[in-house]
């Protein structure tokens, strides 16, 4: 093989600059929310100082919380092609469910209500799952349809209900408001899990596995990935994630009846997207993601502050979803053209084969068929 | 490049050690069709095999029996001496048995590594990916195929050609065997194939058993030290290349007598030029396409698919836009980019794919007939069922069109009668020129020979036909001139009286172009006028 010889430092310039061409992309992308961040935060503490009180700042951290954490429940399902739209009639329905516990078994331990709440979660998300991945129905129509049964679920059970925070225990009720050293503990707790969901996606077989099938999902069968088996536990764990943010919520709010978390599932695809991660699937990161919910939830807060009209939050949102998109499919243009006239290999003289025919491979070429008959001259 | 490992690969050869792969007498049927009928090839180790047929000889059924995607009714398959029953994609790949399609579809946001590595990621403690593993081994196994790939990219970007070598890398890294590589140039520009045979070299001075599928006779000599030639689903022969010709093989592919020509006809005089297009050249597709069309003649295009014929036929009735030239019919120049125009100078278009570019399946018999002549049959601004009627019955009469009612759905017709349909369409505006694209194509024996003699009388009452096909009785026996294009450019031209299978075969494979290359250029861009006259 004397054709196998390589400039090898070359090559490992090269190799270099690639992935640094790559990862300084997504850097680039979640440091850009960092950026709108911080710029929002100026602005506001700027007009209205009071803003960057502790107290403030441990409000929008909680608000956060259960936010991002359901953004990374979202973020495995979104990024494997797919999208969970049921998350708020879970959060609804888990909620109003854990806190009926407590009003109803007075002294019942909380972790016993955290684990019905994620029993609750991970029931609907494996319904959802196993329509999708064993059905082959697709996840829109799905968790469209869970949205509406779950929610009419929870509507039947609650009634006119509401359960209120006097019903529930003190223990309960504080867990937004425990803090270590100032910090929230909850907002530690999701910061946790969403580093644990980061670091799984990015070193764990099944992880990478999820960034395929939602790259190419019929590449990801013929490799023999275990495509049904991924997409179904996506669906739990966002179903999982939801039911415990659903008993999150019923901590936080001072009432729960059976409108809770209606529309909550719009903002986490929200999130998810603002914060990088391709709606198409294959691309985008926990971080990203997390980060989406901080900033949406930092500039809800910081138009409170300010004392804007709530039209312009969702307004905002609304944009700044575009900017997102708009972003990242100029990010993924740009990446690919970067990628493609840089290698000076590259195909610069078009194909041998021209026309758009070269790449089907169902029509047959010059075929004789003997029984075809010449019948102008017979 | 070193001699073939080992000798002929017939079966009677004692061979020292056992092919890396053996398949005999393999048949597949679906439904009621033989795709392969008796199917055997032998790759050894060290040796690049080529696989030859025309299209529908079986190669891409028998390659799929072999890339575990299908499982033969009958015939074995044998792995490095044992014989093996391959139930998935996933067996053959266990058995060391990899397949490059001519397209690989990759993961575009993931690595080049994580491509290759998929699923079976090397790990360091705690199950963890490690990274730096897999990129080390990716570029140790691209190093050796002497590819600068670089592992750490993402597969977005790369030219098919890369995603190739990415293929072949992910073969070598499963430790394939057998590397089975279905058409891989035919998307590929010279260089790029130049490079993709350093890279086979390679796998084969690494004894690598490698089955090479090419329309390109010269790629085949050029690389494949043994054949293995199939025809009509069936093993044709097997054998070294050293010794045969280009026109061995062609005959052993086309496989019929000379004397099977249809007998030379007393055809009509040709007329005045009705259609002639000038120096066509759409960038990129065809380039400097001149030919004429006579009112009573049938030109045919010919040529491999890919060659751009369909492309230069949907610029001349105005469904694609051209670079330069220009087209007229009867003396008129046309628009560019416009049917409207072409369908008032009286041009009409059968499009090959009839199910979705040539009729409204939804729509009756009746509207579709009617279609195409909407403006005639109107009155006051609304169209009028009597006359759609009157009109679908005269032509179903005159082309025997079988139908139940003239308002069932059209596509409740078989292929051939839904053909006729569409030549309905056309004819019911008294075209003067006629594109036919694949006329014949999924059509049964007889109304194929009905559809020949239709444009055969067409042709007698003048119309002037350019037919574009990929059956070669078909071009052979209809047309009275036939156009060859080769890579978007006219290469050859042939009256009836001159034409043979294996010459269209030869001049569409560019099979002149390497052993004369002077001759295929004889068609230059105002020559074709005269040729016409030649038979």
């Amino acid at each position: 093989m004397s054709a196998a010889t390589l400039p090898d430092s070359g090559q490992r310039a090269e190799r270099a600059r690639d992935a640094g061409l790559a990862e300084r992309v997504f850097r680039i992308r979640e440091s850009g929310i960092v950026a709108v961040l911080v710029i929002f935060v100026a602005v506001t503490t700027i007009i209205k100082p009071r803003f960057l009180d502790v107290s403030n700042i441990q409000f929008v951290l909680v608000d956060t919380s259960t936010f991002a954490l359901l953004a990374l429940g979202q973020t495995l399902v979104v990024i494997s092609r797919n999208v969970d739209l049921s998350v708020g009639s879970v959060v609804g329905l888990s909620a109003y469910l854990s806190a009926s516990l407590f009003a109803d078994h007075p002294g019942i331990p909380i972790p016993v209500v955290f684990l019905a709440g994620l029993g609750i979660g991970l029931a609907c998300g494996i319904a959802n799952g196993i329509m999708v991945a064993v059905g082959r129905v697709p996840s829109l129509v799905v968790t469209l349809a869970t949205l509406y049964i779950i929610r009419g679920i929870d509507i039947l059970i609650v009634g006119g209900n509401e359960v209120d925070a006097s019903s529930l225990p003190d223990a309960f009720i504080n867990i937004p408001k425990d803090t270590v050293v100032g910090i929230p503990v909850i907002a530690i707790a999701v910061a946790v899990v969403i580093a644990i969901g980061a670091y799984y996606l990015r070193t764990y077989r099944s992880g990478r596995d999820l960034y395929a099938i939602g790259s190419n999902p019929d590449a990801a069968r013929l490799a023999g990935l275990p495509v049904g088996r991924r997409v179904l536990v996506a669906f739990a764990v966002s179903g999982g994630i939801a039911g415990v943010a659903g008993v999150l919520w019923a901590s936080q709010f001072p009432t729960i009846n059976s409108t809770a978390g209606t529309g909550y599932e719009l903002q986490v695809v929200s999130a998810v997207v603002v914060g990088g991660v391709a709606i198409f699937g294959g691309s985008g990161t926990a971080t990203g993601a997390a980060l989406g919910a901080l900033l949406l939830t930092t500039i809800n807060s910081a138009l409170y502050v300010l004392g804007i009209s709530s039209f312009w939050d969702q307004a905002i949102w609304g944009f700044l979803l575009l900017v997102a998109i708009a972003l990242d499919q100029t990010i993924t243009e740009r990446l690919t053209s970067a990628l493609r006239s840089r290698k000076p290999r590259s195909r610069t003289a078009g194909p041998r084969h021209p026309g758009p025919k070269t790449s089907g491979s169902g029509k047959p070429g010059l075929t004789s068929s003997p029984s075809s008959t010449g019948t102008r001259h017979a | 490049m070193e001699p073939a490992v080992s000798g002929p690969t017939d079966q009677t050869e004692a061979a020292s050690s056992p092919p890396a792969l053996e398949l005999q007498h393999a048949a597949k049927s679906f439904g009621a069709v033989q795709a392969l009928i008796d199917g055997s090839v032998t790759l050894r180790g060290g040796e690049v095999h080529a696989l030859l047929g025309e299209n529908g000889a079986g190669k891409s059924t028998l390659v799929k029996i072999i890339a575990g995607v299908h499982q033969p009714d009958s015939g074995t398959l044998a792995v490095n001496g044992r014989e093996v029953t391959l139930h998935g994609p996933a067996a053959a790949r266990a058995a060391g048995i990899a397949v490059i399609y001519q397209e690989p579809t990759l993961f575009p946001d993931l690595t080049v590594a994580e491509n290759m590595f998929i699923g079976r990621q090397p790990l360091r403690q705690g199950r963890r990916i490690d990274r730096r593993a897999m990129q080390d081994e990716a570029a140790a196994i691209f190093k050796r195929l002497g590819v600068p790939l670089d592992p750490a990219r993402v597969a977005r970007g790369l030219s098919i050609a890369d995603q190739q070598v990415v293929e072949i890398g992910k073969a070598l890294s499963l430790d394939a065997r057998v590397i089975v590589m279905d058409e891989p140039t035919a998307a590929l520009s010279a260089a790029e194939v130049d490079r993709l045979f350093e890279v086979i070299r390679t796998l084969k001075a690494q004894n690598a058993a490698v089955l090479f599928i090419s329309h390109r006779l010269e790629e085949v000599f050029a690389i494949c030290q043994t054949v293995t030639v199939m025809r009509d689903g069936k093993h044709v022969l097997t054998s070294d290349l050293a010794g045969l010709t280009a026109n061995d093989l062609v005959r052993a592919m086309v496989g019929r007598e000379l004397a099977e020509r249809p007998p030379e006809a007393a055809g009509a005089k040709p007329g005045e030029p009705v259609l002639a297009v000038e120096r066509l050249t759409r960038e990129g597709v065809f380039t400097d396409i001149s030919l004429t069309v006579r009112s009573g003649e049938i030109v045919a295009l010919a040529g491999l698919v890919g060659s751009g014929r369909s492309e230069v036929a949907r610029a001349v009735f105005g469904i694609d836009r051209y670079d330069a030239g220009q087209v007229t019919v009867r003396g008129k120049q046309l628009k560019k980019a416009s049917p409207v125009s072409a369908m008032t100078a009286g041009v009409g278009f059968v499009p090959e794919d009839r199910r979705q570019q040539g009729l409204v399946m939804d729509m009756s018999i009746q509207q579709n007939v009617a279609l195409a002549s909407l403006g005639a049959l109107r009155k006051g601004g609304l169209i009028r069922s009597s006359a759609e009627r009157a009109m679908a019955t005269d032509w179903g009469s005159r082309l025997k069109i079988k139908y139940g009612r003239l308002t069932d759905p059209v596509a409740m017709l078989s292929g051939g009668n839904q053909q006729k349909v569409v030549l309905a369409k056309w004819l019911g505006r008294k075209p003067s020129v006629l594109i036919v694209d694949e006329p014949t194509r999924g059509i049964d024996v007889g109304t194929k020979a009905e559809v020949h003699n239709l444009l055969t009388e067409l042709a007698r009452g003048g119309v002037g036909i350019l037919m574009i096909s990929s059956e070669l009785p078909e071009v052979l026996g209809v047309s009275d001139r036939i156009l060859v294009m080769r890579e978007g450019t006219l290469v050859a031209e042939f009256s009836h009286a001159d034409a043979s299978e294996e010459a269209v075969m030869s001049a569409a494979m560019g099979q002149h172009g390497v052993a004369n290359h002077g001759a295929t250029k004889e068609t230059s861009s105002d020559g074709d006028a005269n040729h016409g006259a030649a038979r």
